[in-house]
């Protein structure tokens, strides 16, 4: 009998068949590994945040399995000598243990938390970059809702977890939270007792949050990112405009191999870097802080920063209390406003915004283009407004500090947020306005007279004028070219963009094809009636 | 390879015969991208094989897959071998976690740096198009679509058996409330039980009056405090001094006697003419806004300040708020000295300790 030889070689295809026999993934997979993404440093930022998220989950589980959520009394008796025999609540004694006795466990608390921040950092960021640029229109508002539903997640999140340690500065929050509730109306009073399990701060809240910072708000997370992620692949990536780029197409690179793997480097440079920060930068030192206790605080207790927005609200709202004289008397709190309905209307609005954006301008098309800040005056300068709202209130959440650092009067600073929320935003609004006409202005002028060379002519009647490099070759009756259209991308204002001065230092935010050279496919006719438009688009220099 | 510039595939229907052996691998990944819609327009490597530019890389990558490697090792090190445990003064120690973030940080970095150079330099550049058939659905498939589910109705009859749609609504309607009960029911929890929102440590057990202590329990005599002095003062009871009566703890301040005498004034405004005892007066230290403790007492303008959203109160005025968001005065504690000496509180506050809410009276 005759043995059947083992091939080695044919191992991989063997096994591959045998997979695909079960599965039926060939055909799935090769669309997969085909899918063309379009390339941008903007579209990164999103992936910032989720890389974030996957090192909060690592160093999370880690934590969990040192960390105890409990309340109960005990005596500090651990490395850390400055504290030892101070009763305290386990859960802040064992966040000690895991700063001092767990060998390494300092390192993935730091990391936790600036991977927190990262996250936060990196929604907001990834957010303004959707807003500016009109990736939320039409098909994808349904993103914009649940990435807006992220930062909201994720504030819970941050602030479930923040509150963890049962430290002096997080107890202090946690006190505030409980008055924030409280304050609601009506319903305010029976809302904190069943939250806290009583009278604040009862024995039960630590373990409560807990799971809803361990199982539930991670699980809402997973969910609503897997979605998130699902529609980006499935209504594939906006792209901006540019030579061979239209509507209907996706010009880019495929997913294998080049895209996956810059992905895979950059979320180990996104891991690298927290692990950096982790290990570099000291944050939340909670061993100075002290357990929690109802009557200790101190100066400069400020909350992590996505948090500091509120914090600023708070301290801005005037002590307008409303009474309501019916029986004993009933009051809405002067705190109801900032901390409740404030975040509330920010929320609708957030959500909201899409539609009332596509209302406005009657636009119900599909929308795969992205357009420049400055091509959409209105939409540029109603983003700047929130964010210089954002601004005033995030450093009134620190009034203390700079009053303190800069010898300025808390009440000052106090009356300088509260006009600076009023002035600063309309202010933004208008400048944001009027900068975003003037840079179309300009993309005009270079278009229809060219790029501004530095070269100073004396004309026969002594005038001076400067050189203009048409962008366009001439077309004989006035030396100039045709007046180009303006196609919603960058327009070249320097003479090394156009090839006539030396290259220019190659900018990191560039993108790294060279549109000019990318030949446009005949099944796919390009966006511009004349060839020479190719150069408008270029991102860099050619020789 | 050298660089492949779109021959533009037919569009006609004219497969590739994928068997034909003079086919290279990447014509058959074009023709499975072809398949897939995408057009490899551009197709450039950007360094030619074998020459210098290309072993530059080669070395480059590698030398920081090393440099992971090292780092790496580095950090296994530490963290085996360098001293972690906290010791008083100037251990190495301090030093434990940053190198850890150090070596870690570049191992990944490394890696991570090394990636990218393999796929941004040593791959060939590459520009692909491909279309994204977002069209909605024709007419048709949108009407067989509809058409189905409404059959799907059809075929259950709820239009012409009513009462299946009326009895399965009343049958789901209490299993809802019944995944419900148990959250609700479990959770809810009577913020008004033993009156406890108006009641603080200082409430008066079997008609004796309770003691102001300090934070290690001990009772305080008049003469502990010196003029323009104040003191955070606790009930006198098993667990007054902890976050078991997060609401009572109370500053105890000792007025000069001008600013006493504008105290005293105000007290009598207010109807409160006997809760000072002499010069001292006792306010609640839990800030009516937001309940931090209000803590920053400042002697020349009796001024006390809230140090999380900055309402400052006017103590010598019944504490009442002068800035910021707090829109009620601190609550008065009416003290008074007992035959022993010690201060005690006559009764509990009159008013409503911390945060303000809805049916506050």
């Amino acid at each position: 009998m005759k043995r059947r030889k083992f091939e080695v070689a044919a191992l991989p295809a063997k096994t591959a068949g045998a997979l695909d026999d079960r599965f039926q993934a060939a055909t799935p997979l090769r669309k997969v590994l085909n899918k063309v993404f379009p390339d941008h440093w903007s579209f990164l930022l999103g992936e910032i945040a989720l890389f974030s998220f996957i090192v909060l989950l690592l160093t999370g589980t880690f934590l969990t399995f040192f960390f105890e959520p409990a309340m109960t009394e005990v005596v500090y008796n651990g490395s850390y000598a400055p504290l030892r025999g101070t009763p305290m609540s386990a859960a802040y004694a064992s966040s000690l243990d895991l700063s001092f006795d767990v060998r390494g466990g300092l390192i993935m608390r730091q990391m936790h938390h600036w991977a927190a921040l990262l996250f936060m950092a990196s929604i907001v960021v990834h957010m303004l970059r959707v807003f500016f640029t009109g990736a939320f229109r039409k098909p994808r508002e349904t993103n914009w809702i649940i990435g807006s539903l992220l930062f909201w997640v994720g504030f819970l999140a941050g602030f479930t977890g923040y509150s963890l340690p049962d430290d002096g500065l997080s107890g202090t929050g946690l006190r505030i939270a409980s008055g924030i509730m409280l304050s609601i109306p009506v319903i305010g009073s029976w809302l904190t007792s069943s939250i806290f399990g009583g009278e604040f701060p009862g024995t039960i809240i630590i373990s409560r949050f807990f799971i809803a910072h361990v199982l539930l708000i991670p699980a809402l997370l997973l969910a609503l990112i897997s979605v998130h992620l699902g529609l980006v692949f499935k209504q594939k990536h906006t792209q901006w405009p540019g030579p061979g780029r239209t509507n209907e197409n996706v010009v880019g690179e495929r997913f294998f191999p080049r895209y996956v793997l810059k992905q895979g480097g950059f979320f180990m440079v996104v891991f690298g870097v927290i692990a950096l920060m982790g290990g570099l930068f000291q944050i939340n030192p909670i061993w100075y802080f002290g357990p929690y206790e109802a009557w200790v605080v101190s100066a400069a207790s400020q909350p992590d920063w996505y948090v500091m927005f509120l914090d600023g609200s708070t301290r801005l709202m005037p002590a307008w209390e409303i009474s309501i004289p019916i029986g004993d008397g009933y009051v809405i709190p002067p705190l109801f406003w900032p901390t409740v309905v404030l975040p509330g209307i920010l929320v609708g609005l957030s959500l909201m915004y899409p539609f009332l954006e596509a209302r406005r301008l009657k636009d119900y098309k599909h929308h795969n283009l992205l357009q420049r800040p400055r091509d959409v005056p209105a939409r540029t300068a109603a983003g700047a407004m929130a964010v210089a709202f954002f601004i005033v209130l995030t450093l009134s959440g620190g009034n203390d500090v700079i009053a303190d650092k800069f010898h300025i009067s808390l009440n000052a600073m106090t009356w300088a947020g509260r006009i600076g929320l009023l002035v600063v935003p309309p202010l933004a609004y208008y400048l944001t306005y009027r900068i975003c006409l003037g840079l179309q202005q300009h993309d005009r002028e270079v278009l229809a007279h060219g790029v501004e060379t530095g070269i100073i002519k004396r004309l026969p009647d002594g005038r001076f004028v400067e050189v203009h490099q048409p962008l366009s070759a001439a077309d004989g009756h006035d030396g100039h070219g045709p007046a180009l259209d303006y196609v919603g991308w960058v327009v070249p204002k320097k003479m090394n963009r156009l090839g006539a001065l030396g290259p220019a230092i190659r900018g990191f935010f560039y993108p790294i094809e060279k549109p000019a050279e990318a030949p446009v496919s005949p099944g796919h006719p390009p966006v511009e009636p004349r060839p020479e438009r190719e150069e408008i688009g270029s991102g860099e220099s050619r020789r | 390879m050298s660089t492949h510039t779109g021959h533009p595939a037919q569009q006609g229907p004219e497969p590739l015969d994928l068997n034909d052996p003079r086919l290279s691998r990447f014509d058959i990944v074009q023709e499975g991208a072809r398949r897939d819609d995408i057009e490899i327009v551009h197709y450039e490597p950007q360094v030619v094989a074998g020459s210098k530019a290309e072993r530059r890389l080669t070395r480059t990558v590698a030398m920081m897959f090393l440099l992971t490697g090292a780092a790496a090792t580095a950090f296994l090190i530490i963290y085996i071998w360098w001293p972690w445990r906290w010791e008083a003064g100037r251990g190495g120690d301090k030093w434990y976690t940053p190198l850890l973030g150090l070596t870690l940080g570049v191992a990944l970095l490394g890696i991570g740096f090394g990636i990218l150079t393999w796929g941004k330099k040593l791959l060939a550049k590459e520009v692909s198009i491909q279309d994204r058939h977002d069209q909605p659905g024709s007419p048709e498939d949108r009407r067989i679509a509809g058409e189905t589910l409404l059959y799907m109705a059809d075929e259950l009859g709820v239009k012409r058996r009513p009462l299946l749609g009326a009895s399965l609504l009343a049958g789901l309607l209490p299993v809802g409330a019944v995944a419900a009960a148990p959250l609700v029911g479990g959770l809810i929890s009577n913020p008004h039980k033993n009156n406890q929102m108006f009641t603080t440590g200082f409430q008066p057990q079997d008609g004796k009056k309770i003691r102001l202590v300090r934070e290690d329990g001990r009772p305080i005599r008049p003469a502990d405090i010196s003029a323009g002095g104040q003191l955070t003062v606790f009930p006198g009871i098993d667990g007054g001094v902890s976050n078991k009566h997060a609401d009572s703890p109370t500053l105890l301040i000792h007025l000069r006697e001008d600013d006493a005498q504008k105290s005293r004034a105000a007290n009598q405004r207010k109807g409160h003419g006997d809760y000072m005892w002499g010069n001292y007066v006792a306010f609640s230290k839990i800030c009516t806004h937001a309940g931090c403790p209000a803590s920053l007492y400042e002697q020349q303008t009796n001024r006390l300040l809230c140090p999380c959203h900055q309402s400052q109160f006017l103590i010598t005025d019944n504490a009442k708020p002068v800035f910021g968001p707090a829109n009620r005065p601190l609550p008065q504690l009416p003290i008074e000295v007992d035959e022993e000496g010690f201060f005690v509180a006559k009764s509990d506050y009159t008013e409503t300790i911390g945060p303000d809410f809805w049916e506050r009276p």
